[in-house]
């Protein structure tokens, strides 16, 4: 049966991009243990608005884990301390009566905060745009079975796509790297027999975009723990090892020119 | 007056390839003179505006999410079919299209879903060139699932996740024109109103959603790939910010909206909880593959699950409808499981759902296949509810998941709006009145890929080297005012309840009364209540802060008013329609065994409404559906 919890909040409240931001704090009480993380948020704006005060923005949209709309940070993790869970799926029954829980927004560079828990992730958007596609304009495919590709391996491309792109492993990190995030695309393609025309181009595009916008990887491991999809470190090795193996192929290209 | 729905003549194998030989061209070199702005970067948004883009076209895709890959087409689980027939079980291109006529209830045009039919099986090749992960076999080979409706295999799917990975295709293909300059990506930017000059739609008007500045955009033709409607009940399957809004404002710009009543009611969701909840989740049908549906034989039966011995569970699905059994269609498992719940037999706390028990499989194939099979789903149920499905039956109860209505398109996509298009969900074209299972992606890409690309430049034809109207043009100017008129208002108007709360109102209102079940009372008592709450709505609703920061209470405010008006032309063409099909339940109109009863003598139609002005109710037009290839039967999945 639902056990009812009281809680105390502080929350991240900032007016704009711009503008100074602070902790707030809120009481969440009466707040029944079968409600979604972002479902007591929801009671807590609407007794906001029930003040005339204004409620909290934060992310979110499918509230099935898929979207990777949602995401902040509860006291300190990404996504909160349930392993491999994005914060729409985390649920109040992994809390107890009384206790305080801090939630702020996404902290890293590349992620400028739009309004109290919100932030803007486009450079992920950019690092895709770079190259985390095959280029297959509609009309040109052949039958799907003329390619067979071994279950390992669709499996193993399955299990790096399967990335939401909600940038926890960004702001888990303390050097916000995105590697997680680019290694993830660039094995799912690198590793198909479809994406081997572009391998290394679009090795070489991904990684140097990245770095326009995000830290170096120093090999923390703390963005695969937050991640909710549990997206496993391995794909920045692999990574790492296509991008030496494109620049060495690309000088011997531009050395023949 | 209906224009021609432009069905091309022949015979109906052939219709599709005449019809791309028939229309006009634009030629290569002059497509870059044509912009083409499509709204909406779901499936069909993202695989249109990315097709568009390489055909040459000048293309600018709107999105109001951070970035295009949010489009709620992410969530679908099960998978997408093709009449691939790569199962040798007897699948064709006629038999998908048979499959979705008969189910959809006999409210589809034929013409339209055997085309559907035949790009299936491009869409597939399509996808896997791309990269998405579909399953496959130890050999290499594509594998299939079967799914409702359907007795061949030609289900394709990449774990519960098809949905995302195809979304995730279309985005990364929409996303390479994006950085080779073809398509100018605008995200955060939410159509508010739909531009219209002599009769002809001439571009858009859209809010940024963290800045609040209204722009316009102007494009020698708008597509609007903006999704289906089912948040209108509150509680559904759907995300949280999915909205009527564009489709609606077109509406009122005068395209006209087919069918509103045929919504979908999918069978296995996780039922509500408790008030404070925020939307159901889904379960995928697929599910329903391996799952038995039961409840306790007696209804006071109040035992655990596996305290109830195989003689006491009453297995209804398979015991009514033994050659389906469990795959029975989705409007038919859904109002199965209502009339258990209303007869007492519902289980869980709230005893509002119904069991679905995995113990036969885990004991024939053992949990390593289960889990490869439906790993995720599994977990995800776990999470919501706190109970682990391979010890404990998952509890179940239908909700709200698909809308089959939508802007009436033609043959070619077009509303009734020339230079207005609508693709995806949003519109009404190919799922009569029930949607067969992964039929949802397959439409969406068929949209998107195949049938707007080659559809689109019939009409743009005649524009050649005109530029489009520019946005300094007074409708332009006046529908900006319109939108930011209705921002201060909301903000202005000061009342006492979040435009949250009338959401949950109204939704509690559509789902009593133009739910599952509709009968003429409760629709004409629908219909009072919804412009009584629509009245309180517009005094007494509270919105805080300004436009010019992101403010999601403003944002949600013009849905929730859009929302009310749709609701109530719901109940009005739930009325008109004096029969039941596919989604469409009118308790008045059902055989000895609680069936579904059509008329099709008097309502083989599509019912499409024309906007007039918020106090006088819309006038309908009826397109009549033609069946020369499906014989109308009553269907049975006995």
């Amino acid at each position: 049966m639902s056990k009812i919890l009281n809680l105390t909040l502080q929350v991240w409240r900032q007016a704009g991009p711009n503008k100074p931001g602070t902790f707030e704090t809120y009481q969440a009480n009466g707040i029944s243990d079968d409600a979604s993380f972002l479902e007591m948020l929801d009671i807590v704006n609407e007794r906001l608005i029930a003040d005339n005060k204004i409620p909290i923005e934060f992310p979110h949209d499918c509230r099935e884990g898929i979207c990777g709309t949602c995401g902040v940070m509860i006291n300190g993790q990404a996504h909160g301390h349930e392993r491999g869970t994005a914060t729409c799926q985390l649920h109040m029954r992994k809390f107890s009566d009384g206790d305080t829980i801090v939630v702020e927004p996404w902290r890293a560079k590349a992620f400028p905060i739009v309004r109290d828990l919100v932030v803007d992730r486009s450079p992920l958007d950019a690092v895709i745009a770079a190259g985390g596609f095959i280029t297959a304009p509609t009309g040109t495919a052949n039958d799907a079975n003329d390619i067979r590709i071994p279950k390992e391996v669709a499996d193993s491309a399955m299990d790096a796509a399967a990335c939401i792109g909600c940038g926890a492993c960004v702001a888990a990190c303390p050097n916000s790297a995105g590697q997680l995030f680019t290694s993830a695309k660039i094995w799912h393609l690198n590793s198909l027999p479809q994406g081997q025309a572009e391998r290394y181009k679009r090795t070489e595009a991904m990684v140097e975009t990245m770095e326009q916008f995000f830290g170096s990887c120093t090999n923390h491991g703390e963005c695969s723990e937050a991640c909710p999809k549990e997206i496993s470190l391995d794909f920045i090795a692999y990574m790492n090892r296509d991008y030496i193996k494109a620049k060495v192929k690309n000088r011997r290209l531009a050395s023949q020119s | 007056m209906l224009p021609n729905a432009s069905i091309p003549e022949g015979p109906i194998a052939d219709k599709w390839d005449s019809h791309k030989f028939n229309v006009k061209l634009v030629n290569p070199a002059n497509k870059r003179k044509f912009k083409i702005l499509v709204v909406g970067t779901g499936l069909a948004g993202a695989s249109a505006a990315a097709t568009l883009a390489e055909l040459g076209y000048n293309v600018e895709a709107f999105t109001f999410h951070d970035t295009p890959r949010r489009a709620h087409s992410i969530a679908a689980q099960g998978g997408i079919n093709a009449a691939k027939n790569y199962r040798n079980d007897g699948d064709s291109v006629h038999r998908l299209f048979y499959d979705t006529v008969k189910g959809g209830d006999y409210r589809s045009r034929e013409a339209n879903v055997y085309r559907l039919a035949q790009v299936s099986v491009e869409i597939i090749d399509q996808m896997t060139a791309q990269g998405v992960p579909f399953a496959r076999e130890y050999g290499g080979l594509l594998d299939n699932r079967s799914f409702g409706g359907a007795q061949v295999s030609r289900t394709f799917y990449a774990r519960g996740q098809t949905g995302q990975q195809l979304l995730i295709g279309a985005y990364q293909q929409l996303m390479r024109q994006v950085g080779l300059g073809k398509v100018k990506l605008h995200t955060q930017a939410e159509l508010l109103d739909v531009v219209v000059k002599d009769g002809r739609a001439v571009g858009i008007v859209t809010r940024h959603l963290t800045t609040g500045q209204v722009s316009s955009h102007s494009g020698h033709a708008v597509v609007l790939a903006t999704g289906g409607y089912g948040n209108v009940f509150y509680l559904s399957t759907n995300a949280m910010t999915c909205n009527v809004t564009a489709a609606w404002r077109a509406h009122r710009k005068g395209a006209y909206f087919a069918n509103p009543c045929y919504t979908q009611i999918h069978p296995t969701c996780i039922p509500a909880s408790d008030d404070f909840q925020s939307k159901l989740t889904l379960m995928s049908e697929s599910l329903r593959n391996d799952g038995r549906i039961w409840v306790p034989r007696d209804r006071d039966d109040v035992r655990s699950a596996d305290k109830i011995p195989e003689a006491e569970r009453y297995y209804f699905l398979e015991e009514k409808y033994p050659t389906f059994g469990n795959l029975v269609p989705r409007d038919v498992a859904s109002r199965n499981a209502k009339t258990v719940v209303d007869e007492g037999r519902g289980v869980g706390p709230a005893r509002n759902g119904v069991y679905l028990d995995f113990s036969d499989v885990l004991k024939r194939d053992g949990v390593k296949v289960v889990e490869e099979k439906y790993g995720n789903l599994l977990e995800m149920y776990e999470r919501i509810t706190g109970e682990d499905p391979q010890k404990v039956p998952m509890r179940i109860y239908p909700a709200t998941h698909y809308t089959m209505g939508g802007l009436w398109v033609d043959y070619n996509l077009m509303t009734n709006v020339p230079g207005l298009y609508s693709a995806g969900e949003a519109n009404f074209s190919d799922h009569g009145a029930n949607r067969l299972g992964a039929s949802a992606l397959m439409q969406g890409l068929a949209d998107g890929y195949f049938v707007l690309p080659a559809t689109i430049g019939n009409y743009l034809t005649d524009f050649l080297n005109k530029p489009p109207v520019s946005t300094d043009d007074p409708v332009f100017q006046q529908a900006e005012a319109g939108v930011r008129d209705q921002m201060n208002h909301f903000l202005s108007i000061g009342g006492t309840h979040s435009p949250e709360h009338f959401h949950r109102e109204l939704g509690k209102l559509v789902w009593e009364y133009i739910g599952m079940a509709r009968n003429e009372s409760g629709l004409q008592k629908a219909i009072g209540e919804i412009r009584a709450l629509r009245d309180e709505f517009w005094k007494d609703v509270r919105v805080l802060g300004t436009n010019e920061s992101l403010n999601s209470s403003l944002e949600k405010a013009g849905r929730v008013a859009d929302f009310f008006e749709l609701a109530e032309l719901m109940a009005r063409d739930a009325l008109t329609r004096e029969e039941s099909c596919g989604g469409h339940f009118r308790e008045e109109y059902q055989d000895p065994d609680g069936e579904a009863l059509r008329n099709d003598d008097d309502f083989a139609h599509v019912s499409a409404w024309g906007w007039n002005d918020a106090d006088t109710p819309q006038t309908e037009h009826r397109e009549k559906l033609e069946f020369e290839y499906v014989k109308l039967t009553q269907r049975s999945y006995k």
